[in-house]
Formats: C-alpha cells, sequence, structure tokens
C-alpha cells in the first residue's frame, strides 16, 4: 500500500472505477479515463463527441496511455486552434498535451530552447522577449502549443524568407507506441522528424523539441500599411517587398472580386529597445452571439469601413508585435462571434502562375456574398518543405471565413475546390473539416509515402475523412 | 525590525505592529512541488526572482521542474526528493533546508490527497492514509518549520487547506475532515507564532483544475490554476489575510454554508 502524496503523482480516480484500482496504480502509470467532455475544434464545427479526454501532466504518463489504448484510437491535442477536425478523434480518445508545459532548458549561446509539446508560443513569448528572443516564424495566433506548431508545420508572414516553423526544429522527442521514445532529427531518424513536421500529430505524441530562436531587439516593428486597389498591385507591392521586409501579409475586401482592393501589410523588427512596452489584454466574447449579426450588409459594412480607415491612416510607424501578429488575439474567444454553429476557414495555395483560376476564385467568393471579415492573402516563398505532408508552396495563399450556414456553405467551398484542383493548388488541413479524398489527393500527391510514419495507434477525424483509413 | 515580546508596557501595541507591515519574501521552500496548484504558484515566485526549494516524491519531475523554473526567472532552485507522507523523512527535508536553503522566509505547503470517498468509507486503509497524507504529516512537518521561523522571527507560513474542510457533507467528508484538521492546526499555530511576528496563511481553495479533479462532475466548470496561485503568491507577499478563500466568491458561499443549521444540512444530498 502506498501514499498518494502529491496530489499529480496520484491521479484522481473517478468515481465509476473498480476500488482496487485506486491503490495499485503505479507511479507513472496514465491517466484514468475521464468522463465525457464536449472538445471543439476553433471553427466550432464538426461538432464531435469523443470518448475519453487523456490530460496526462507529466510526460512518463504517456508510454501507460499508449500501451492501453487500442489501434487508432488516441490523438494528441494541444489548445484546439486547428480550425476543422484534424485535431479531433470523433467517438475515440484525445490526449490533451496543454499541462505538459515545462520549458526543459536554454542555451543562450546558440538561441536554441528545448520545450516539452505543451508549452505555448504566448509563454515563450513571455519568456524569452524580455531577454532579447523571439519566434522563428509565428502564425496568426499567440494560443498555440509547440506541439501543434511542429504538426501542423505552421507558417507566418515571413514565409518568404524564414519557411514554416518546423524548418526550425532541430530535434522532437516522440512517444511511440511502438518504439518507445524516438529521438529524431538530422542525424537521427531524419525521416520520422520528416513526417513528423506537418504530420498532424499522427506520428505519436511529441514529449518535448528543441527550437531555434531568434535575436531581436525589442518587441518593436517597424510596420507599414500600403492600400491596393487590384491583384496586380498587389503583386508588384509583394514582389518589391518580400527583398526588404521580414513580413509581409495583405487584407483584402472579399466583396471586391478580381479587383481586389485591400491593405498591404509589411514590417521589420525594430531597432528600437528603449521605449517602454505595456502588454494588452484585451476583452473576452463571453458567450455565442446570434448566427444572424455576421451578414453580407453588416460584413460588408465593416469591410468598407476598416479599409477606408486603414487606408486614411497613417502609413508608417513603430508597432507593438502583439497587435501586429496576433490583431485576433485581443478579443479572446473570437471564434464565438460565429455562433452556435460554428464557422469554416478556407485556405487555399494557387500557384502564380495561374493567376486567372485566382481572379475566378475571388469573383466567385465576391458574388456568393457569403466572404466575412477575415480574408488574407500572402505570398509564399520557394523555400523547400520542411515536412512531408507540410501545406506551404510557392503561391498565392488566400483565406476566408464562412459562417456555418448548412449545404449552401459546403457547396460553395466545393466550387472552391474545383477551381484550386484545376490549378493544381492545395487545401490546408490545419483549417480544413470537409474536403474531399479527392481534393487531398491533389493537394498531397505523395501522401501514401507519410502513411508508413503513422503510429498504429493514432488516427484523428481528418485522417479518416481523406483517407479512407479504419 | 521585529521585536520579541519584552515585558515592557506597549509591548503588546509594539508586537501587534509589527506583524503587519509587508515585507518582500525571497526565499521559498515548496512542500509538494509538484502539486497542480504549487506549479503555477512556483511560476509566479520565479517571474519575480524568488528563490525556491521545492520538495516532492519523483526526482525525475522535481529535475523538469527545476530547469524551468531557471528557465523563467528564478535565480536558484533547489530540489529535494522525498515523501512527505511519511514522517520519518521529514528531519532529513529540514536538516537539508537549514543547510543549503539558511535564512529562508517563507513555507508553503501544497501537498494533499483526495480518494474516493465511497472507498474512505469502506476500506479503513484508505481513510487512514488520506488522515495521514493530508493531516497528520502536514501538522508534523510544519511543527518543523514553525519553531524554525518562530526562533528567528521572520517570515510566513502558507498551507493549502480546502473549502471541503469548513463543513462536513456526505459525499466528501473524511478529505473534508482531514483539511478541516489541517484549517484548524494553523489557526491555533497562527496565534501561536503571531508573537513572534511570523505570519500563517490558511488557504482554502475551491475546486481548481488540477489532476487531483480531473474526472469530478463540472470539472470543466472549476477555477483556473493560474488564478487560484495569483491569490496565493499575492498572500505570501502580504503575509495577510489569515484565511485566503480563492477565488474569493468562496468566502461567501461558504459563510452561507456554515450558517445553514445541523438539523437541516444533515438532510440535504451534498
Amino acid at each position: 500500500m502506498r501514499f498518494s502524496m502529491s496530489s499529480t503523482q496520484s491521479p484522481f480516480n473517478p468515481p465509476q472505477r473498480q476500488p482496487q484500482s485506486a491503490m495499485s496504480l503505479p507511479q507513472g502509470s496514465p491517466v484514468p479515463r475521464l468522463p465525457k467532455e464536449r472538445v471543439f475544434s476553433w471553427g466550432r464545427y464538426p461538432k464531435t463527441e469523443h470518448r475519453h479526454i487523456y490530460k496526462p501532466a507529466w510526460n512518463d504518463w504517456i508510454p501507460g496511455i499508449l500501451e492501453a489504448a487500442e489501434q487508432g484510437s488516441l490523438l494528441p491535442f494541444g489548445m484546439g486552434r486547428s480550425y476543422g477536425d484534424s485535431c479531433l478523434n470523433a467517438g475515440r480518445d484525445l490526449v490533451q498535451c496543454h499541462r505538459l508545459n515545462r520549458i526543459l532548458g536554454f542555451d543562450e549561446s546558440t538561441g536554441i530552447v528545448r520545450c516539452e509539446s505543451g508549452v505555448s508560443l504566448s509563454d515563450v513569448i513571455d519568456v524569452f522577449l524580455p531577454k532579447g528572443w523571439f519566434l522563428p516564424v509565428t502564425p496568426g495566433t499567440r494560443f498555440v502549443t509547440v506541439g501543434g506548431a511542429i504538426a501542423n508545420d505552421v507558417h507566418g508572414k515571413n514565409h518568404h524568407c524564414a519557411g514554416t516553423f518546423g524548418a526550425h526544429v532541430h530535434q522532437v522527442a516522440l512517444h511511440r507506441s511502438d518504439n518507445g521514445l524516438m529521438f529524431c532529427s538530422s542525424r537521427e531518424n531524419p525521416e520520422m522528424l520528416r513526417a513528423t513536421i506537418g504530420g498532424l500529430g499522427l506520428t505519436g505524441i511529441i514529449a518535448w523539441a528543441d527550437v531555434q530562436l531568434k535575436r531581436v531587439a525589442g518587441p518593436w516593428i517597424n510596420a507599414q500599411s500600403i492600400p491596393f486597389e487590384s491583384l496586380k498591385t498587389f503583386l508588384d507591392l509583394s514582389h518589391e517587398s518580400n527583398d526588404l521586409f521580414e513580413y509581409t501579409v495583405a487584407w483584402i475586401d472579399c466583396f471586391s472580386g478580381r479587383n481586389a482592393r485591400g491593405i498591404f501589410f509589411r514590417g521589420n523588427h525594430s531597432p528600437e529597445c528603449q521605449k517602454k512596452f505595456h502588454p494588452k489584454r484585451g476583452p473576452k466574447l463571453p458567450f455565442e452571439l446570434p448566427g444572424w449579426i455576421l451578414n453580407r450588409y453588416s460584413v460588408r459594412a465593416f469591410n468598407t469601413t476598416y479599409y477606408t480607415v486603414q487606408a486614411a491612416r497613417k502609413r508608417s510607424g513603430l508597432v507593438a508585435y502583439d497587435s501586429f501578429f496576433y490583431p485576433l488575439d485581443s478579443i479572446r474567444q473570437w471564434n464565438l462571434l460565429y455562433g452556435r454553429r460554428g464557422f469554416l476557414q478556407y485556405q487555399c495555395v494557387v500557384p502564380e502562375k495561374s493567376l486567372a483560376a485566382f481572379e475566378k476564385l475571388l469573383d466567385r467568393i465576391a458574388h456568393s456574398g457569403m466572404g466575412t471579415f477575415l480574408a488574407v492573402l500572402k505570398q509564399f516563398g520557394s523555400a523547400k518543405p520542411a515536412g512531408m505532408l507540410s501545406f506551404p508552396r510557392p503561391g498565392l495563399t488566400i483565406t476566408f471565413d464562412f459562417a456555418m450556414r448548412g449545404e449552401q456553405t459546403l457547396t460553395l467551398m466545393r466550387s472552391l475546390d474545383e477551381i484550386v484542383q484545376e490549378s493544381s493548388g492545395a487545401i490546408y488541413p490545419a483549417k480544413d473539416a470537409r474536403m474531399s479524398a479527392a481534393m487531398f489527393e491533389t493537394s498531397f500527391p505523395d501522401w501514401r509515402d507519410f502513411v508508413p510514419y503513422v503510429d498504429p495507434k493514432m488516427s484523428s477525424s481528418f485522417w479518416r475523412r481523406v483517407t479512407g483509413a479504419l | 525590525m521585529r521585536n520579541s515580546v519584552r515585558s515592557d508596557s506597549g509591548d503588546f501595541v509594539r508586537t501587534w505592529l509589527a506583524a503587519s507591515p509587508p515585507r518582500k519574501r525571497k526565499k521559498v521552500i515548496v512542500l509538494g512541488a509538484t502539486s497542480g496548484i504549487a506549479m503555477e504558484v512556483q511560476r509566479q515566485l520565479a517571474d519575480r526572482a524568488c528563490e525556491l526549494l521545492l520538495v516532492a516524491r519523483s526526482p525525475q519531475h522535481l529535475a523538469s521542474l527545476q530547469a524551468d523554473l531557471l528557465v523563467r526567472g528564478a535565480p536558484q532552485v533547489l530540489i529535494f526528493p522525498a515523501d512527505l507522507s511519511s514522517i520519518p523523512e521529514h528531519k532529513g527535508v529540514f536538516e537539508f533546508a537549514r543547510r543549503e536553503f539558511a535564512d529562508f522566509d517563507t513555507v508553503l505547503l501544497a501537498y494533499g490527497s483526495m480518494h474516493d470517498q465511497k472507498d474512505s468509507e469502506t476500506l479503513i486503509e484508505v481513510l487512514l492514509e488520506e488522515l495521514q497524507v493530508d493531516f497528520v504529516s502536514a501538522a508534523a512537518i510544519l511543527s518543523l518549520f514553525a519553531a524554525e521561523l518562530e526562533h528567528r522571527h521572520v517570515g510566513c507560513i502558507a498551507a493549502i487547506t480546502s473549502v471541503a474542510g469548513d463543513r462536513g457533507r456526505r459525499s466528501n467528508y473524511v478529505y473534508g475532515s482531514a483539511k478541516g484538521g489541517l484549517s484548524l492546526f494553523l489557526q491555533g499555530l497562527r496565534s501561536r507564532l503571531h508573537p513572534a511576528g511570523v505570519s500563517v496563511i490558511t488557504v482554502k481553495p475551491g475546486p481548481v483544475q488540477t489532476p487531483m479533479t480531473d474526472g469530478m462532475p463540472n470539472a470543466s466548470h472549476f477555477a483556473d490554476p493560474q488564478e487560484v496561485a495569483r491569490d496565493i503568491v499575492r498572500g505570501l507577499e502580504r503575509g495577510s489575510p489569515d484565511v485566503l478563500y480563492t477565488p474569493r466568491i468562496w468566502r461567501y458561499i461558504m459563510l452561507a454554508v456554515k450558517w445553514v443549521p445541523e438539523i437541516i444540512f444533515k438532510r440535504l444530498p451534498l
């Protein structure tokens, strides 16, 4: 008989268990299965049920969880910022990694940080920005885990010069159900590293990862915003800026069609380090808004206002990193804006030579009137993909939000798929909740090369949908 | 700064005042450093550049906490693996603290265990274990550290008990009585250490989202450990209040719960 002294070392046992198991749980044993709890992805669509959610507090609980699991029953889960079902595992189990949030070491001379998979990028910034280090690549939200950033091989406004997040990961320790703890780097198991980067969590559970941070002077960005009124102007701006600016991205008014008007944002880290910086904490959307609030009139009015205000504003200046990189993070739980039915995000990339297809895409969305205020345009660079299933590739990428309105939304997105397919573009799995197996095949023609690296005990709703896996 | 009790007139007032000025604490011992709440408290203390001595059972877990807290800004983090539920090990912890972490000024007791109430009703071993971990061993180790701080006339002792200790309920009275016993113990200790200028804080959290409460019904509505840790750190810095309910709403909830007459309370399915 042993004492359970510290609560984290003695997982609480739910009421339905057998009396004896309480005393026989060895230290480091898996967390007991928890009763049902709803877990959604960021788009809150699809609404699925999970069987159990494991919440390991320590890495040494994971081998036990893996051992006890059935084939194809588990999926690691970070902060649920994937939009669709790539972070869901309907009817099966999730391993929520948010408690694995310890930074295990930092080498001041090289800027390499070793952290557990559940450490959030927000945490990395809070700890290291005051020391003069910043993330090599950051997505549009800071509320993702390092594990999630690797699993989706996220990209940012600096893709044209820095590539994806995965390109800055030196080493990963991976819990495998068939192989124990596996170290993957460019020297050891390099193929497993390439599979894990962008591997959607299917290659195993990341224990920790070594990530290369980059030196910055301070939290300030020298930013410029330039209005444009056609796709051609955007492309000229983008080509011109990519050599001179580390970060480039554009917002477009999705009601303007092929004569896309929008605002081009570009910036560099500023050498300014004296100016005082006060982090802001924005409001939180407390509940789901009714679905009708976002309609074509209100969104059109918003877009026009936003364009007019931005176009009239001062064009350049010093901006804090958080409002430059994470404007949406200033409203916590902004996804509730779309109401009970949630929303879908559509992010595709189209090769630059198929500009006609891209214009067709913009027209289709403008005519549908279903677009919303979030439409983001970016020119990807030609960096070699870091992972087997990495999404970024040379071309133009565009992101739209669509409130979920049932079949009409899905029909519109299917028609967009056709355009992307014709131009041999691709859809981003992290944003997707509905693409067909054929569309996935077009997006990732080599996906079968990835299959041997999938951990036999891992699966996801997304993976079963696009590959027909069991 | 802090006077001992002398027998001239006015010393009562002097000691009364001596206990009140808040003072920045720097060296903190955490007993049960791997508990969900303690880990958040430690991060916030590291952020404030406090030195830490972490005591818990698993050397591996302690090592990863040590690495984390050093990166997050703690100037010194010592670890000492020990099973605090076993009283013979207390001496080693205490000696280590005195030797390697001299001049510590704050002790936070954060360990505890909660078993299924049904088990503690049917299995006497479970009942005794719960009382041993949550009350007997806690009282024993706090006595060691209390004597040291009383002798040095400095510091603050805080221990995490629970709102469950405020009133016995049928669903949770074994855990509740152990924690309630600890609360009473702390109350007496506070009074004893007051003349020496040592403050004692009884931390009574409501249900918090930690591994200990995983699987309980409505666990997703429980308090965020970061929020609870914020209250505790503020308490440690100020050496007050004497009884810290966190989140604060629980002070009022428990006030109401304590006022229900027993004749009614015993009929409630709580």
